[in-house]
């Protein structure tokens, strides 16, 4: 099992619930806006704490209220991959890359800058300030970072729509690669039932009024 | 330029340098905790950092006079620990500056810190960095601007403050004759018509150059800073 997470939360009026089981490769919470399927990442990556309930990936527990169990985001090694990529406006690309990275334990740490640069094409980028980058330049670097912090797991959260069409096809081969080569396991949300068919092992509908099963 | 007249504004330099350095964190934190912070009474707190702003200042100079003077409870503790008397004194000059900045520092401060975007912080704490190192590396950098900025409009407050300065520490040269108090002064007296216009011109020069640099840096935030992240 990767992810294994079952939580409840109430956000004003809407209640987030999800029962999840999830194989090896990647993991789609597919779903209309507002049925909370971002919530559920933060949830996942410790920046929004479930009412009650248990997250755990790849055997670790790093939420249970049963037990008392939360584990603070900076030590959940999470890759979080967000929406709009949320670079460091006063970091460099090279400085953004390289965040999580100097934080992370070397021991933990499965990728260097130059392996990272190369798998994602930004070699040119990297002198370059964030505002100044693409979308589909940012989201790339946004994937890079994530990688290069050493994580357990991916969370994605709709890396795509930010995206024109060509940007998209380009950012989607990158997931696929990270998907087959590098074997994370991968929690990824999207709202775009194509996307979903070509990246996901496995989908898992999340409606807005909150209860989802999982299907294989 | 007379000895005397640059001898007022080396004094009022040193009084404003003073002053907005001492505050400055004190500025910091309080921006921050009214920014940030959800406690009881917050309200209270913001009212009572802004009442320099709006109170008299000859009522803010007496409040020193009575809190600081020789029997006042503060006056006396710090006479009794620190050897240190405020009244008629340089660093009571500093002080009552630094009091009727107070309120301009924290209020760009808290601007600035508003206004950084808190899921890079959520972002970074992803990235493997604690609490105290997301602040450190993440929401200091990005609040920098406004800090300065701050720091700069304080220093203008500070070299302009006069009510509460001559109520607490009187018109002492080369002790608490800031600008302000000398051209007060020199007007008192028919015939210094060349000293009060000198003065003045500096005054309107350090205060105006101390605006231009206060605006330029809540403008410019530094490289890559300014516009969206995307």
């Amino acid at each position: 099992m990767s992810f294994e997470i079952a939580v409840e939360r109430r956000l004003g009026d809407t209640r987030i619930a999800l029962d999840l089981a999830g194989g090896p490769g990647l993991t789609a919470l597919f779903g209309p806006s507002g049925a909370g399927k971002s919530s559920i990442l933060n949830m996942v990556a410790g920046l929004l704490r479930p009412d009650r309930g248990r997250i755990a990936v790849a055997g670790e527990t790093l939420f249970d209220s049963a037990a008392g169990i939360d584990l603070p985001p900076e030590h959940r090694r999470a890759g979080y991959v967000f929406q709009d990529g949320r670079l460091f406006p006063h970091r460099r690309v090279r400085d953004n890359l390289l965040y999580g990275w100097r934080l992370a334990d070397p021991a933990h740490r499965w990728m260097t800058l130059d392996d990272a640069v190369d798998f994602l094409g930004i070699a040119p980028l990297l002198q370059r300030w964030p505002r100044t980058l693409s979308g589909g330049e940012a989201q790339r670097v946004a994937i890079g970072r994530a990688l290069l912090s050493g994580p357990r797991f991916l969370l994605m959260d709709e890396p795509l729509s930010s995206l024109d069409m060509a940007r998209r096809a380009e950012v989607m081969q990158v997931i696929e690669r990270i998907r087959d080569a590098l074997g994370l396991p991968i929690l990824y949300v999207s709202h775009d039932r194509a996307e979903v068919d070509r990246l996901a092992s496995q989908v898992v509908p999340l409606a807005p009024e909150g209860m989802a099963d999982t299907q294989a | 330029m007379s000895p005397e007249e640059w001898q007022v504004i080396l004094l009022s330099l040193k009084v404003s340098g003073v002053a907005v350095l001492l505050t400055l964190p004190i500025a910091f934190g309080l921006a921050w905790l009214l920014a940030r912070g959800r406690f009881p009474g917050k309200l209270l707190l913001d009212a009572l950092v802004h009442l320099p702003l709006v109170l008299p200042p000859v009522v803010t100079g007496w409040l020193l006079l009575i809190a600081f003077g020789p029997s006042g409870p503060a006056g006396r503790w710090l006479a009794d620990w620190l050897g240190l008397t405020l009244m008629f004194r340089w660093t009571g000059a500093a002080l009552a500056a630094a009091i009727m900045a107070l309120p301009l520092m924290v209020r760009a401060m808290r601007l600035s810190i508003e206004a950084i975007d808190r899921r890079l912080e959520g972002a970074a704490r992803t990235l493997g960095a604690a609490r105290w190192r997301v602040f450190l590396t993440i929401s200091l950098p990005l609040a920098m601007p406004g800090l300065l900025a701050g720091a700069v409009l304080g220093f203008a407050r500070s070299i302009g403050e006069f009510g509460a300065t001559i109520t607490f520490v009187s018109n002492i040269p080369g002790e608490t004759r800031t600008i302000p108090i000398a051209i007060y002064g020199a007007l008192q007296i028919p015939g210094n018509e060349a000293e009060v216009t000198r003065l003045a011109i500096i005054a309107v020069l350090l205060s105006l150059g101390a605006l231009l640099v206060s605006e330029l840096l809540a403008r410019r935030m530094g490289p890559g800073r300014s516009g969206h992240v995307l």
